[in-house]
């Protein structure tokens, strides 16, 4: 299943920023948080849970915590308290949540 | 460590208008917010904003002067900032970019607000089931519209944000509400005295017109609700609907049944709280100005019970006059006396509530759903094993939560402990012991081991 976006992104003169997913480039909006521009790249999950099901961000407001992925080798992020960067290296999270503070780095 | 007279932890409409007040009073405060900037959920991005994004509505730009007001020379803001421990005494103890810090403050102000009742049904876990007060807030920071959507559950919040769809030029899909005629039949001995807040009244009934002649399809008292995900990805929505079976399919499926106050750190600090049976939600047991039972400490805004952003701004003031006045900068008389308008403002702004709660109550399967349903999201447990343990003699919410895991994910319940207390209360029936709350302790927010640490080898730098 790879769904485009849920929602219609309304044009913005602003700039923007990359990053990457997975190690995928996705350009994004300037000032947004990482949440929104993952649920703007796609409608896929974000995340995978213990059982394997699929998951996206859904509070936003970091109530949830299903938003969560590895932002820069840091595990945990919750993506919806976060603003987009530029370099941002981000990956999907698959499984338990680590404990360790920072992996792949 | 600089002092400071006031925390005030949120930066919604009750900590803005709290901030206001007791900078122009003369104390130093200091604003904490998890978010990016101020406005809180209802005025979220306001201030970036502005007047961009007409659809968003007249009362959604009115919030831009309330974050203008925060910019006071006896007002310092943190944003990002998420606060994780509050002690008595007070010292807050607040993270930031990774990095903790302390505040210590002899008054503290809680207006952290509400968040959205969950809204658990089979499937609401997937990608595609959200909120529709999360996809307001991608409107509001992203310029993000719903795509042919489909709004269900109830409440004031579902038409205002179908209404703010159909301005933008993406209607809903479909209205698919749970509001029933008896809800309905309820709320009409609460009329006379929703007059007191008649253009509230008067609005509602605007964004239902809207809707209607939008020519958006409305399933009025619809129930069992559950999503499966198609192979494209889409959602295959389905209800009971005038006893018949209904299958929407759609990208989004966007839920809401109102907002509950957002509780954990009042009650991992010793407040008390009490049942609201109107709202079905537990809040704090505040006096008329806010204050708690634990000295130095006030509540104000949807954190102390649901009021909306009117009564939270009236109800911040009301909070701060208070503390200026046991700071020794007002008398009793001054701060009753300078308490007047906001007393007005609240008990307009709450005259409306009783009917509101009564008209868009949560349906029973919305408080315990059915056994298929993942009720706690963060560790995947089902309406069905809470039931099986209730059956096997686990009792309350501490028991079920050390013997199933629920609430013991990173949200700390926050998705769950709503509908854990509806499964007791449906199990136990109407002549059962009341259920207490569920404790919430330090850390109220996730910090990593390391940050802590680093707070014990002295490196924190307090603001």
């Amino acid at each position: 299943m790879n769904i485009a976006s849920r929602f219609n992104v309304l044009p913005d003169d602003g700039q923007t920023v990359q990053f990457t997913l997975d190690g995928e480039i996705v350009t994004a909006k300037q000032g947004i948080s990482l949440a929104a521009a993952l649920l703007a790249q796609s409608g896929t999950a974000s995340r995978q849970t213990v059982n394997g099901a699929g998951r996206t961000a859904f509070c936003m407001m970091g109530v949830c915590f299903d938003c969560m992925v590895n932002v820069d080798g840091v595990p945990n992020t919750q993506a919806c308290m976060v603003t987009v960067r530029d370099g941002m290296r981000v990956t999907r999270q698959i499984g338990l949540r680590p404990l360790e503070g920072s992996n792949d780095v | 460590m600089s002092e400071c007279d006031l925390v005030i932890i949120g930066a919604g409409p009750a900590g803005m208008a709290a901030a206001q007040t007791a900078a122009q009073g003369g104390l130093s405060v200091v604003v904490l917010d998890e978010q990016p900037r101020a406005g809180g959920q209802i005025y979220r991005n306001v201030g970036e904003n502005r007047s961009k994004h007409a659809w968003l509505g007249k009362d959604y730009s009115a919030g831009a002067h309330m974050v203008d007001g925060l910019d006071h020379p006896k007002i310092t803001t943190h944003f990002g900032a998420t606060v994780w421990r509050l002690e008595q005494g007070h010292r807050v103890v607040w993270s930031q970019n990774g990095i903790s810090h302390i505040t210590p403050a002899p008054h503290v102000l809680l207006a952290g607000g509400a968040q959205e009742r969950p809204l658990p049904f089979p499937g609401w876990t997937l990608p595609g089931v959200m909120p529709a007060g999360a996809a307001q807030i991608l409107m509001k920071t992203a310029g993000m519209l719903p795509k042919d959507a489909v709004l269900a559950g109830s409440g004031p919040l579902l038409y205002l944000i179908a209404a703010q769809m159909i301005d933008a030029g993406t209607p809903p899909k479909a209205l698919v509400e749970t509001q029933t005629p008896r809800m309905m039949l309820n709320a009409i001995q609460h009329l006379p005295r929703a007059v007191f807040g008649l253009s509230t009244m008067i609005k509602g009934l605007g964004l239902i017109r809207k809707i209607q002649r939008a020519g958006v399809p409305r399933y009025k008292s619809a129930s069992g609700f559950s999503a499966a995900a198609n192979t494209d990805g889409s959602i295959a929505f389905s209800f009971t609907h005038k006893g018949r079976n209904k299958t929407l399919n759609t990208d989004l499926v966007l839920t809401h049944q109102g907002v509950i106050p957002s509780t954990h750190i009042s009650r991992s600090t010793g407040v008390s709280h009490r049942w609201n049976a109107a709202q079905v939600a537990f809040e704090p047991s505040t006096d008329i100005w806010g204050e708690t039972n634990v000295s130095g400490l006030h509540v104000a805004g949807d954190g102390a019970g649901i009021g909306g952003a009117q009564a939270a701004a009236a109800a911040g003031q009301l909070a701060a006059l208070n503390i200026l006045h046991k700071h020794g900068r007002l008398s009793a008389d001054a701060r009753t006396q300078k308490a007047t308008s906001a007393r007005a403002t609240l008990f307009r702004a709450r005259a409306i509530r009783p009917f509101l709660d009564a008209a868009y109550a949560p349906p029973a399967e919305a408080l315990s759903p059915p056994d298929e349903t993942i009720v706690c999201r963060c560790e995947e447990k089902t309406a069905g094993e809470i039931r099986q343990g209730i059956d096997e003699g686990v009792s309350g919410h501490r028991q079920i939560k050390t013997s199933l895991r629920t609430g013991m994910g990173p949200c700390q319940g926050r998705m769950c402990d709503a509908t854990v207390r509806g499964i007791l209360i449906a199990s136990a029936g109407p002549n059962a012991d009341p259920i207490a709350p569920p404790r919430a302790r330090t850390p109220i927010k996730p910090v990593s081991l390391g940050e802590l640490a680093a707070m014990a080898a002295g490196s924190d730098q307090s603001s």
